[in-house]
């Protein structure tokens, strides 16, 4: 009883967390929004005693996506009358496109039925003797290793990719070499100029190895 | 309608109760001993500063936490015109909450009772690093509901800041687990009373804990631990010569009183996981007759507030990073840093007959 409670505590939450994301104004108020959403799906997780799926989650989605989502959005500054008519010039596609996916959602559950109940029977039973944890792992880094390598170097590759695409070295800009910091001694760092009595000596511009580069 | 409540109460309810009290004992304490880590905080720092220090409420000044606590309470809280009230309002309750929801997983002691946490969870440890993630949104959304330059430029930089040193407690706590084989956080100290010092002779010992073979790890926690919390010398996020508090700027009264309290809450939070990954949780130092006759409730105690004090000494020692520092430290040593180190944890591990 109480895990349907729960059951319908976070999916109704989830729901209108979800919702809200689209109905409000405030693009902030929406990430905010879209965690709540986040975290109801990882209660969702727990009670389907996928416990260590629902922490990474929490950690993956809310605790780094989404703070950059929030750190992205909090910088914008949107005009919503601009971001109105948008919407209205671009309602004829978004609506067939959305009654496309619509026509599809409802022939595939003509076709199926809704005879699962998520509440009551986990996708995948859980080995007795061995905590969720372990069962990913096995099947992770043991079973389907090699895939799992070829998505890390999937992953590898789009990183470089994007650094490669966004990186640039501006010249010009002088930038702390910590190395160079610590290396200076009296020898780089001092320079003792005899000053002839009475008169004056301008020294010659040093040129500093932090700023070779 | 009386039935079902008999077996719900059956099935559910003492269960609840018991939880509820359990909580609210836990809580309680944690508070007042968080009151007077705070008085000791500025005692440290006064110390070392060569001043007194708080000594006029109560006797030695004990009483002071409770005193500012009155008077926090009993300001006219301010929402400044211009923010965004309901989530002004909402961000210190979610710094505070966070930061108590930590506790319910970390354990305190074990003995013939049982494990003496309020969730033996057995992802506990995800948990915690879960919750600490989760300590930036108070942050972030403060600093964004003020509608406030300086306290946007704090929340920004804490943004950064948290989501930087994160990678590198998780790694951190990667090669810890890769040592115990489990999430749990109970057994994460179990698994210290056998060790180093077990090998060279010194049975159960403090040579057992795990910050002795992962010294860097221990090294690197620590550090990321106050960066983690904003504490000096990371504490950019309120530097009060350039940002006059950073996100705490347009807080007033109570909300204020829930950051400040959310913030020590989530310093013991972690000196307590740097006790439980590397000091050996309530185990006690020595195997032998008057050490091991203590409680371990107490044990846990004394290595909280030792690395507490650490804390406080770095407080009043270390001057504060520059931004560009700050992140260097972060991506550029630590990072490859830890993440080295676990696969040098796991090579060993595997390659030097530690497997089990």
């Amino acid at each position: 009883m109480a895990s349907a409670l729960f059951f319908y505590l976070f999916a109704v939450l989830a729901v209108v967390a979800g919702a809200s994301v689209i109905l409000t104004k405030n693009p902030v108020h929406a990430v905010l929004f879209l965690i709540l959403a986040f975290f109801n799906a990882a209660g969702l997780f727990v009670l389907l005693q996928a416990e260590f799926l629902a922490m990474l989650l929490v950690i993956v989605y809310v605790g780094a996506v989404a703070v950059l989502f929030l750190f992205v959005v909090m910088m914008l500054d949107v005009d919503f009358a601009e971001l109105k008519a948008g919407f209205i010039k671009n309602a004829k596609i978004g609506a067939l496109i959305g009654g496309i996916v619509l026509v599809e959602l409802i022939a595939l559950f003509g076709y199926r039925g809704f005879t699962v109940s998520p509440v009551m029977n986990p996708s995948a039973p859980i080995p007795a003797s061995i905590t969720n944890t372990r069962a990913l792992g096995e099947i992770l880094y043991t079973q389907y290793v090699y895939y799992f390598q070829g998505a890390g170097l999937i992953l590898l590759v789009a990183m470089i990719g994007a650094i490669v695409l966004t990186l640039k070295h501006r010249q010009g800009v002088k930038r702390q070499s910590i190395s160079a910091q610590v290396a200076r001694g009296p020898a780089t760092g001092l320079e003792v100029v005899k000053v002839p009595s009475g008169g004056s000596v301008i020294p010659p511009a040093v040129k500093h190895p932090e700023a070779a580069e | 309608m009386l039935d079902t409540l008999q077996t719900f109460m059956n099935d559910y309810g003492w269960n609840i109760l018991a939880l509820v009290g359990f909580s609210l004992l836990l809580l309680v304490s944690l508070l007042i001993i968080v009151a007077f880590l705070l008085l000791m905080d500025r005692k440290v720092w006064a110390a070392v500063q060569m001043r007194r220090g708080p000594n006029v409420v109560g006797p030695f000044g004990l009483l002071q936490s409770f005193a500012d606590l009155l008077k926090f309470v009993l300001k006219e809280p301010i929402i400044p015109a211009g923010s965004d009230k309901a989530v002004f309002l909402l961000a210190p309750l979610a710094t505070a909450t966070c930061a108590l929801a930590s506790w319910a997983v970390i354990p305190v002691n074990e003995n013939g009772w049982g494990r003496w946490v309020i969730s033996d969870m057995n992802v506990g440890i995800l948990y915690l690093l879960a919750i600490s993630s989760l300590g930036v949104y108070g942050i972030v959304m403060g600093g964004w509901a003020s509608n406030s330059k300086y306290p946007f430029m704090g929340a920004l930089r804490s943004a950064a800041q948290m989501v930087s040193y994160e990678v590198s407690i998780g790694f951190v706590i990667i090669s810890v687990l890769l040592c115990v084989g489990s999430l749990n956080v109970t057994d994460v100290v179990n698994a210290q009373k056998t060790g180093v010092g077990t090998t060279f002779g010194l049975t159960s010992s403090l040579l057992d804990w795990h910050w002795l073979p992962l010294f860097p790890m221990f090294v690197i926690f620590f550090i990321s631990a106050l960066a983690e919390t904003n504490r000096p010398p990371f504490d950019l996020v309120e530097a009060e010569s350039e940002l006059v508090a950073g996100f705490m700027v347009e807080y007033s009264s109570t909300p204020y009183l829930l950051y400040m309290l959310g913030e020590y809450v989530s310093i013991v939070a972690m000196c307590a996981m740097t006790t439980i990954l590397f000091l050996g949780g309530w185990l006690p130092p020595l195997d032998i007759w008057p050490l091991n006759a203590v409680p371990g409730l107490f044990w846990f105690l004394i290595k909280v507030v030792f690395v507490f004090f650490m804390f406080a000494m770095v407080k009043a020692m270390v001057p504060r990073y520059r931004y560009d520092q700050l992140m260097r430290l972060g991506w550029k040593v630590f990072l490859p840093l830890s993440l080295f180190m676990v696969v040098v944890t796991a090579a060993v591990l595997q390659f030097g007959g530690f497997r089990s």
